[in-house]
């Protein structure tokens, strides 16, 4: 955890009198409606379908169990008893009332917690690799960087009325597992032949009703220059990205339009008078952001555990489980683990006060009392001693979150959806469950192996179902609930060779009831056509295209055209 | 009238905003007063606005869409440059003002006008305003003390050139 200084604190407390005072103002009429909802937007605070919605941010995804249990505190006291994790690494409340909002706030202050930011045209949440500062194969300690930004872009005056919301992620190891190349900027650590630590930047990535992959704006930043270049691209983005539509505002459009080498062009420029000035990084401020973090102390151990084996060995289910949800960790004799909040007939994402509560007491006793919210909407514990694994397995699966499905087909990313958000078209909760349930054999999603399927509610794509391996996107016609299916989306260069790409729709839209056979067929397609089963879903759609999946959902070209024809006569 | 903030302090405005007219046209300098001209009306008569600027009675105004770099050569020659906001939500002025003040070097009055409200002017203080010509229906004593919301920045500004973090360490070495 970064631990708050007097000031970080301080600013904190402020923003908590700034709001009260606004939403005093707002209940006392003095403030419209529209220009109220600018600034609550940029509490977290949403007029939703139902109720407000209060989003709170959890930097990088970082928690300590401190924060968890006055979350827990906060759910109990203002809201219905549950929250929901977000892909954005954030909690959501969605039935706070508004005007205790600020008391929330306040609340959140006391344990270094806040919404800024969260929502709104700003800069958002910075997100980053839930492994930060455990993998194997890291560069750099993400987290580090995160918290450089996170304080960078916090209230930055120049940049608070972006033209439209603006997401930043962070990798800091070899294999990208904070999809950086779908976010308005991300930073991809690498380090020069001396050594020297850098960022690959891409810009203009992002999903939603526009998807795009960032391209590399710059191969090589060395990390001084790392707040003065992202000053240069937010500059020429705030001057000129467009104003006049909502849905072309974005960075990605602007980059579009201008082209990346202009673009490129016009933030050099920009960057000449920000460069070597007050802005650029020391490396007292690196240290000192790194000194304010809390550090597990690691105990030294051997690389192996002989109860571990054991246990391995005697017991399939915990066998099941280490395989697909204890990850290897840098420090020997230790493992992350990810408590999966994928549990058939559970709203991915939703936990219960009871749940945060128990949780929290586990990373007290298993994890050095931290723990991190996955985009993927899991939780992950990231210090844990293999000699304790087990009894953490049977701990964790009292409380259902051990289903040992993270990669798996069943782990599937989702939005709120028509449930709760007024923005979708669709609902996506029933549709997560209706996968789950057709596919709850273990063998059988073991056999299938790694694969990603995300679902969003609608266009704004906060399922980010472009990058599912398969993407279930709901779809409005007439009034009614349909999903379309794409195909082929990848989140990141999780294993080398396979970067970011985004799905491509294999045909016609369908009624909520045929999405667990479509999933099936496509699943059936896959395995019939691939080499062996250490070859991918999505490595075979990228072998064999698109074509073989579509066929299998909807008959080959001749009979659609068949199909169509009979459509037309009967109409 | 909207009400005029300065330096943190309600005061009498003697400023008199030229707008171009309903199709756009450039309006007509008045030969006596106070007067704040569009920006293209000073790029396009420049050379006979000149005399007039030399007395100290003649601002100009910037919208958001226009940049500042066409008065880069000519920022001493005024006494105001104003900024306009179309719209509350509309953050192109930010950048102008720290382009006037911190590229430019310009040191008179920098004001806002248009869409300007309360909950604005901390944001703007911080980008080099240091004037404030709020919407009608803004209460500006109430408005006056929203200068104090934020005790510190963390980032390079017009007010605060030297980021937090350098000033943080000069703090723990003393």
């Amino acid at each position: 955890m970064y631990i708050y200084d007097e000031i970080d604190q301080k600013l904190v407390d402020e923003r908590v009198a700034q709001f009260r005072d606004q939403t005093k103002r707002f209940l006392a009429g003095k403030l419209s409606e529209d220009e109220f909802r600018a600034l609550r937007l940029r509490n977290g605070l949403y007029i939703q379908r139902y109720a407000p919605m209060l989003r709170i941010a959890i930097p990088y995804g970082l928690l300590s169990t401190k924060q968890l249990r006055k979350l827990a505190q906060i759910t109990r006291k203002y809201d219905r008893g549950y929250g929901h994790f977000s892909t954005r690494q954030n909690l959501q409340l969605n039935w706070p009332k508004l005007e205790r909002v600020p008391d929330i706030l306040a609340e959140l202050a006391t344990v270094q917690m806040h919404a800024i930011q969260t929502s709104g045209n700003s800069f958002r949440n910075i997100t980053t690799d839930h492994f930060a500062g455990v993998a194997r194969d890291e560069i750099v300690d993400s987290f580090v960087w995160c918290e450089i930004i996170r304080q960078w872009s916090t209230f930055h005056p120049e940049f608070s009325y972006l033209p439209r919301k603006f997401k930043f992620a962070v990798n800091g190891a070899k294999s990208d597992r904070a999809a950086v190349a779908v976010h308005d900027i991300g930073l991809h650590a690498v380090k020069d032949e001396k050594g020297e630590v850098g960022f690959r930047v891409l810009v203009g990535g992002g999903l939603g009703r526009t998807p795009a992959i960032g391209f590399v704006i710059r191969e090589f930043l060395p990390w001084r220059h790392l707040l003065t270049y992202i000053e240069a691209i937010l500059r020429v983005y705030n001057r000129y990205g467009r104003r006049d539509n909502i849905h072309k505002a974005r960075i990605k459009i602007l980059v579009k339009e201008r082209g990346p080498e202009k673009f490129r062009e016009e933030v050099d420029a920009e960057w000449a008078h920000l460069k070597d000035g007050p802005a650029t990084l020391i490396p007292e401020e690196i240290a000192r952001i790194e000194s304010r973090f809390t550090r597990p102390s690691h105990l030294p151990l051997p690389a192996t555990d002989a109860g571990l084996e054991a246990a391995l060995a005697a017991d399939r289910a915990f066998a099941n489980w280490h395989k697909r949800n204890v990850h290897p960790h840098k420090k020997a004799g230790y493992a992350a683990v990810t408590l999966s909040l994928k549990k058939t007939g559970v709203p991915p994402g939703d936990v219960t006060v009871e749940q945060m509560e128990k949780i929290a007491d586990l990373a007290d006793r298993y994890s050095f009392g931290e723990l991190r919210v996955s985009h993927e909407q899991n939780l992950i514990f990231a210090d844990v001693q293999l000699s304790d694994l087990h009894s953490l397995w049977q701990e964790v699966k009292a409380l259902g979150f051990a289903t040992p499905n993270v990669g798996l087909l069943t782990n599937i990313i989702c939005c709120p959806g028509g449930d709760f958000c007024s923005l979708a078209n669709a609902k996506s909760i029933p549709v997560a469950e209706a996968i789950q349930q057709r596919f709850d054999d273990l063998d059988y999603l073991h056999d299938i192996g790694e694969i990603d399927l995300n679902i969003s509610g609608c266009m704004n794509a906060c399922g980010h179902h472009h990058v599912g391996h398969i993407g279930i996107l709901g779809v409005d016609k007439s009034g009614e609930e349909w999903y379309q299916i794409e195909v082929g989306g990848n989140q990141g260069e999780i294993r080398p060779g396979r970067g970011a790409s985004l799905g491509k729709v294999i045909g016609p839209s369908f009624a909520r009831a045929e999405i667990p056979d479509v999933i099936e067929k496509l699943i059936e397609c896959y395995l019939a056509r691939r080499d062996s089963d250490a070859e991918r879903f999505i490595d075979v759609v990228h072998r064999i295209g698109v074509e073989p999946f579509k066929e299998s959902v909807y008959g080959n070209a001749d009979q659609r055209a068949a199909h169509r024809r009979g459509q037309l006569a009967s109409a | 009238m909207a009400t005029l903030i300065k330096e943190r302090r309600i005061v009498a405005d003697n400023w008199h905003l030229l707008e171009r007219g309903p199709k756009g046209e450039l309006p007509e300098v008045p030969a006596r007063g106070e007067v704040i001209v569009p920006l293209a009306l000073w790029l396009a008569r420049r050379e006979e606005l000149l005399a007039r600027a030399e007395t100290g009675t003649l601002g100009a105004w910037i919208d958001a869409n226009e940049g500042p770099e066409a008065l880069a050569p000519d920022v001493q020659r005024f006494p105001l440059i104003a900024v306009n906001f179309p719209r509350f939500g509309d953050g192109r002025g930010y950048s102008i003002a720290r382009l006037l003040r911190e590229r430019y070097g310009y040191k008179g009055e920098l004001r806002a006008i248009g869409d300007v409200l309360h909950d604005h002017l901390f944001f703007m203080v911080q980008c080099g305003f240091d004037a404030f010509a709020l919407r009608e229906d803004q209460d500006a004593q109430e408005a006056l003390s929203v200068f104090d919301t934020f005790s510190d920045g963390y980032q390079t500004s017009v007010l605060r050139p030297v980021p937090l973090f350098r000033r943080r360490l000069g703090a723990g070495k003393s």
